[in-house]
């Protein structure tokens, strides 16, 4: 019975596993090869175009899904590692309320927080209708219906999930190394360079992986914020299920989405290196 | 660069599966996919017998209960109407209003109603198009017995009896109607706009809204181009296909709109859009500078239908309801509030007759509700709409993609 024991108390993550993870995936991989109408039905006959055909119509957005994910994950980097790094180690005692009012806009649902951008850079809403009232910006000047709104859309709205990881990981800096460092010499650049930022890259591995992932398969901003020609791959695949009934398609386009984002995963992890687990991330 | 540390979950991405491994996930996987490959199953129903429907209906009694699923904003707060029908009949109501969508609606309800079970509602009510013709094809909607009707036999206006999406109103009676047409902002745009080619101008480069919805969009594209959307063929659609292909790479549409279009209009993001008629008037007493107008070319008109799901509980309460909705007084009520296209046309004469005996704000009220052409179209424009496409299934997959690719692209 001992010995159960542990697989016993195991089992409800199993069960978890199983009925959310596995069940759905399998059916998905079933439906994405069958062919058929709601109407008639669907029936299993093995259609590996479906994948081609899906692929071959809809190739332009999921690169754009691509692009516009990375694009937007830089973006989060870029404005995500100073503010990290100012909370860290610049905030004092004041960290934990950063840090609350980084995930306040979160009580807020993600829709919602997107609609407002849309009434915030309105053409001539309050921001751009009196930047062109007092003439800074030609008449004609928009934001919304761009590829610059959706992408802004995105890291706006998943930002606080690069900050946080990095955030954890530079918390767990020792000053006393950084004490060290210039102790030895090293200018304040060298030391951040050669100490800190070292330190702090699991933090950016998880933020890119929990940004990028979410960024480039979401249809909300593009629907949103998005013009004539920034559909998102997202967008194709609701439209298949919901509007079209296309049960096929829409599996097959997620299932290559899936399939695309762990390759890159995969890539980026070897590209970062893993053999040696420092022990400063088992902490 | 230094190696890096999420120990577990870089070291599960990067290390090499056993072949064991390998197999045992695949043998995983395979028969998982044996376990689901069963499929889907379809179930096309065929029209009803008459006999059938009659021997369906000879077995229901009246319950004393209906419950009544609809749209928001389509009842007055204090359910007036439905107040009045439990006066009048003993029968309570439960009134939900749980749809929001059409294509959400039937995604939700479609599991259910095809595993036999109850929806919990006795009357729906859908818009016409893919999903209310989906409910029909599948066999999930109660045709109507109307002898059970009078009140619509005698009072639904001609145009409402007999539309081609439900001919002879086997399953449905119409709710309200609403046209789709063009609406603009008086602010930016100085012009009288009468022409559905506005929306082609390229005057208004990357000022023009256009709806997302396939069959919204494909109608536009088809008046545009001279084809009547009600009867149209392959060779219609591609020609309207081409004609807002074009338009878009034009770069005179700004967007492809849901219900937003309202508030780009309003904001001025766009100056002119396709829309619907009861959104417009809204604005309009609003105070909002907005106009709604059915291009001279035609529009297209939409009814929201009411109907009897498959295992309703109380489908003679429902019928019950549905006919009283069509009494003139009644209808007045409810056309007051929603302000749409009411399937009565007495009401206008009712709303006339009422603002006669009111004063102050709500006599101006009442009269700009009965003359307004968005809620009473006269002859003119009712001989410029047009009905929806009706397609088949297999229609279906070919017109979808044609403007899909265009909204979507």
């Amino acid at each position: 019975m001992k010995r159960l024991t542990p697989y016993l108390l195991a089992l409800p993550s199993w069960m978890w596993l199983a009925i959310f993870l596995v069940v759905p995936m399998v059916a998905m991989a079933s439906v994405s090869l069958q062919t058929g109408n709601a109407i008639d039905g669907f029936v299993m006959t093995f259609s590996f175009s479906n994948f081609g055909d899906a692929l071959s119509r809809y190739s332009t957005q999921l690169l754009r899904s691509l692009l516009y994910g990375g694009l937007a994950t830089l973006a989060m980097l870029l404005i995500g590692y100073p503010v990290a790094y100012w909370i860290a180690f610049k905030a004092g005692a004041r960290k934990s309320m950063y840090l609350f009012l980084l995930l306040l806009p979160f009580f807020v649902s993600f829709v919602l927080r997107t609609i407002s951008w849309s009434f915030l850079l309105a053409d001539n809403g309050i921001l751009f209708g009196t930047l062109k009232s007092w003439g800074v910006l030609p008449e004609g000047f928009h934001v919304l219906a761009t590829t610059v709104a959706v992408v802004g859309g995105l890291t706006y709205n998943f930002l606080p999930f690069m900050i946080l990881p990095i955030y954890v990981a530079l918390e767990r800096v020792d000053p006393r190394v950084v004490e060290a460092a210039q102790d030895l010499y090293a200018s304040r650049t060298a030391a951040f360079r050669r100490v800190v930022l070292p330190l702090s890259l699991p933090g950016v591995f998880a933020g890119v992986l929990m940004t990028f992932v979410p960024a480039t398969a979401d249809p909300v901003n593009a629907q949103v914020l998005g013009g004539t020609e920034n559909t998102m791959i997202g967008n194709i695949i609701q439209t298949a299920y919901l509007t079209n009934l296309d049960y096929p398609t829409a599996s097959a386009l997620s299932f290559t989405l899936m399939a695309v984002l762990l390759v890159g995963i995969f890539v980026y992890a070897r590209a970062l290196g893993t053999e040696n687990v420092l022990e400063a991330a088992a902490r | 660069m230094e190696p890096l540390h999420i120990p577990a979950l870089v070291r599960g991405m990067t290390q090499p599966r056993t072949r064991r491994d390998v197999f045992r996930m695949a043998g995983l996987s395979a028969a998982g996919l044996a376990l689901a490959a069963c499929g889907v199953q379809g179930k096309k129903a065929a029209p009803p017998k008459a006999d059938a429907v009659q021997d369906y209906w000879s077995k229901q009694t009246k319950h004393g209960k209906v419950v009544f699923a609809n749209w928001p904003e389509y009842m007055p707060e204090d359910k007036a109407p439905l107040e009045k029908f439990k006066q009048a009949t003993g029968i309570s109501y439960e009134y939900k209003e749980v749809i929001q969508e059409n294509a959400e609606f039937f995604g939700k309800a479609e599991p259910v109603l095809r595993a036999g079970q109850s929806l919990g509602y006795d009357i729906v009510v859908m818009t016409n198009g893919v999903q209310l013709q989906h409910m029909i094809d599948l066999g999930y909607v109660v045709p109507l017995d109307h002898s059970k009707l009078p009140n619509f036999a005698a009072n639904a206006g001609e145009k409402y009896k007999n539309r081609s999406y439900d001919p002879g109103n086997v399953y449905t009676v119409p709710f309200a109607s609403g046209v789709t047409g063009i609406a603009y902002n008086t602010k930016y745009v100085k012009d009288d706009i009468t022409s559905i080619e506005a929306l082609f101008d390229p005057k208004y480069k990357g000022r023009v809204g256009m709806m997302a919805d396939a069959q919204e969009i494909g109608n536009f594209g088809m008046i545009a181009t001279g084809a009547n959307p009600e009867n149209s063929t392959e060779a219609d659609w591609k020609k309207a296909g081409e004609k807002l292909k074009a338009q878009r790479d034009a770069g005179i549409v700004r967007k492809y709109y849901d219900q937003s279009y309202i508030d780009a209009v309003s904001k001025g993001d766009i100056w002119l859009s396709m829309a619907w008629s009861g959104d417009v008037f809204q604005r309009q007493l609003a105070g909002e500078p907005v106009k709604f107008v059915v291009p001279q070319e035609g529009g297209t008109i939409w009814t929201d239908n009411m109907l009897i799901p498959k295992g309703a509980a109380n489908p003679v309460d429902a019928l019950m309801l549905m006919d009283f909705l069509y009494q003139p007084a009644i209808a007045a009520e409810l056309d007051e509030f929603i302000q749409f296209v009411t399937p009565v046309p007495s009401v206008q004469d009712l709303l006339k007759e009422k603002a006669k005996t009111a004063a102050g704000a709500d006599k101006k009220a009442l009269e700009a509700m009965a003359e307004s052409p968005l809620m009473f179209p006269s002859e003119a424009d009712y001989a410029k709409l047009h009905s929806y496409t009706k397609l088949t299934t297999q229609q279906e997959q070919v017109f979808n993609p044609i403007f899909q690719s265009i909204t979507q692209a």
